[in-house]
């Protein structure tokens, strides 16, 4: 599999020096991988500290800037970063009104950020977190690790980067992201796997006939493996997933993201049978994202993530926000 | 077993992890995200690197170390799970500069619990604590059969060897018997059913340390 890429080992460095390069809204340290905004902590405002593994590029340090996150943390291709960072990246960020940690839910996210959240406590840092767990795909159960974290990330982080704009305190910002989690359902499909870097070859096997349903956003294989259909019946299979686990209606916030390795053309065609499987359903598209922004390296594929939206978070969507990947109304 | 017999495991563990960094990464492929080999050969790189730096005098300190560097170094779940393994086994052998094999199994058997506290795992849920709970076992039950002589450090090579064995084997059964499970912890969970029928990488992984132990032993 060929990559662009000086090697495997320096991947995630390389690319934070790029973003760095290209950004000169942000400020990027690629040694210590943490990605601020140049302005600097805003006295008085909660700071949004996100972070997980690379390889979902925009997500997080797309996110960083004006009305969305004040800091991100990536670690190494799909592993989380270390609480190091998290600490580093939070006290730098923080403007004096707490600091709330938006933790996708696996494993190793939860745990580094917990233990960073301890320490930053006993420096004297206020912490809350949310935890994001949106993927319909995996059966919700104590005895498992629970739902993945995937799209939704990007609706809390958006909508709760603009509460907190507002000089809301880190109770009702937390209370917010929190409420956009529980609103939202995500669900992926692979048309194929990706390949990271140091593994160099694709994490698991699909042909030319096949689709993997169910899938999350670290190449893991999904929950069932099925004849490879159009556009219309995986959309289908997506938007009817989702409706299952948290019923369709009103008006709804989608966001139809791409893996990484699928033709803008090929989601656009997605999002048409995306909406008119809702409108079925009797809900309304009154807001939408059509792109990659929680990605899976080169994976070939999709995601769709429906928010049932309220006056309050229809609002906060339409706020201005300028980063790197999202931007509009400023 | 003085501070240098510990510092000679973690080397032989980073070795053993290195060399078979390709295999444990196939087995994260299968049913995780294809990192593992990766992340833990960097991860004791690390640790080797750190105790050259600044050689600590107690088995305890070593372990602290190893676990400190670990958490710091790691990231995804096997770095804050190892990591605070170590630590706690380390915190459970105190500041003896020599500590026998009845006080390491006492210490491997804290590490485990703090595995199973930290990943809220059980023995059965398709994890590390698979081959590092019987290990554990294995090793108090050896220690217990052939007690040494009170207040005395079994010499290198005697007692802890057999012992030490014993765990290793304990922990490569217990990292085999995970294959026919269905995975109830971390990554492989999201598979359901589909995670059956392949070894759990950080049962794996357990299994390979355990066994860097017994081969210093064995020295």
């Amino acid at each position: 599999m060929k990559k662009l890429i000086n090697g495997a080992g320096s991947v995630v460095t390389d690319a934070l020096r790029g973003i760095a390069a290209a950004h000169p809204g942000l400020r990027v340290d690629p040694e210590n991988r943490i990605v601020l905004r140049a302005s600097g902590p805003r006295p008085g405002k909660v700071a949004l500290v996100s972070g997980g593994g690379s390889g979902h590029e925009p997500l997080h340090g797309g996110f960083v800037g004006y009305g969305m996150l004040d800091a991100a943390c990536p670690g190494e291709v799909f592993t989380s970063p270390v609480p190091d960072q998290v600490i580093e990246a939070s006290t730098a960020a923080h403007g004096g009104a707490g600091v709330l940690h938006v933790v996708k839910n696996y494993t190793g996210d939860v745990l580094n950020f917990r233990m960073a959240a301890e320490l930053c406590a006993e420096e004297g840092l206020e912490v809350a977190s949310v935890l994001v767990d949106d993927d319909v795909a995996v059966l919700d159960s104590l005895h498992t690790a629970g739902r993945r974290g995937t799209g939704a990330t990007v609706f809390v982080e958006k909508i709760a980067g603009a509460l907190a704009e507002t000089g809301a305190p880190l109770a009702e910002v937390a209370r917010v992201a929190r409420e956009v989690n529980a609103r939202s359902r995500s669900f992926g499909v692979a048309l194929s796997a990706c390949t990271a870097p140091a593994a160099g070859k694709p994490t698991f096997e699909l042909s030319e006939a096949e689709v993997e349903l169910g899938i999350g956003i670290h190449g893991e294989p999904g929950r069932s493996r099925s004849a490879m259909r159009g556009a219309r019946e995986l959309a289908g299979a997506a938007v009817e997933a989702i409706d299952e686990d948290q019923p369709v209606s009103g008006d709804v916030l989608v966001m139809l993201n791409g893996m990484g390795g699928t033709p803008l053309i090929e989601l656009y065609v997605a999002f048409a049978e995306v909406a008119g499987h809702l409108a079925d359903r009797g809900a309304r598209v009154v807001r939408s994202l059509v792109g990659n922004y929680v990605t899976s390296l080169d994976m070939q594929g999709f995601s769709v993530t429906v928010c049932h939206l309220t006056d309050e978070l229809t609002r906060l969507w339409d706020a201005p926000v300028e980063t790197p990947a999202l931007r509009w109304g400023r | 077993m003085d501070a240098d017999f510990f510092v000679a495991w973690i080397e032989e563990a980073a070795r053993s992890v290195r060399d078979r960094k390709d295999e444990l990464t196939r087995l994260d492929a299968a049913i995780g995200d294809a990192d593992h080999g990766s992340n833990l050969d960097r991860g004791f790189t690390e640790a080797v690197k750190a105790l050259g730096d600044r050689r600590p005098g107690t088995p305890g300190a070593v372990l602290a170390l190893v676990g400190n560097t670990l958490i710091r170094k790691v990231g995804g779940a096997s770095g804050p799970l190892y990591g605070t393994a170590f630590r706690e086994a380390g915190k459970a052998l105190g500041e003896a500069p020599e500590v026998s094999a009845g006080d390491l199994a006492g210490a491997l058997a804290a590490g485990v619990d703090a595995v199973r506290r930290l990943g809220s795992a059980a023995e059965g849920d398709k994890t590390m604590v698979d081959a590092l709970a019987p290990a554990a076992e294995a090793l108090a039950e050896a220690v217990r059969a052939a007690p040494e002589s009170p207040g005395a450090a079994v010499a290198e090579g005697r007692g802890p060897a057999g012992a030490l064995e014993a765990a290793a084997a304990a922990a490569l059964k217990g990292a085999q018997a995970t294959i026919p499970m269905q995975a109830r912890k971390g990554r492989a969970s999201y598979l359901g059913p589909r995670s059956v029928g392949h070894q759990d990488p950080g049962a794996a992984s357990a299994a390979l340390i355990v066994r860097a132990l017994c081969t210093v032993a064995a020295r």
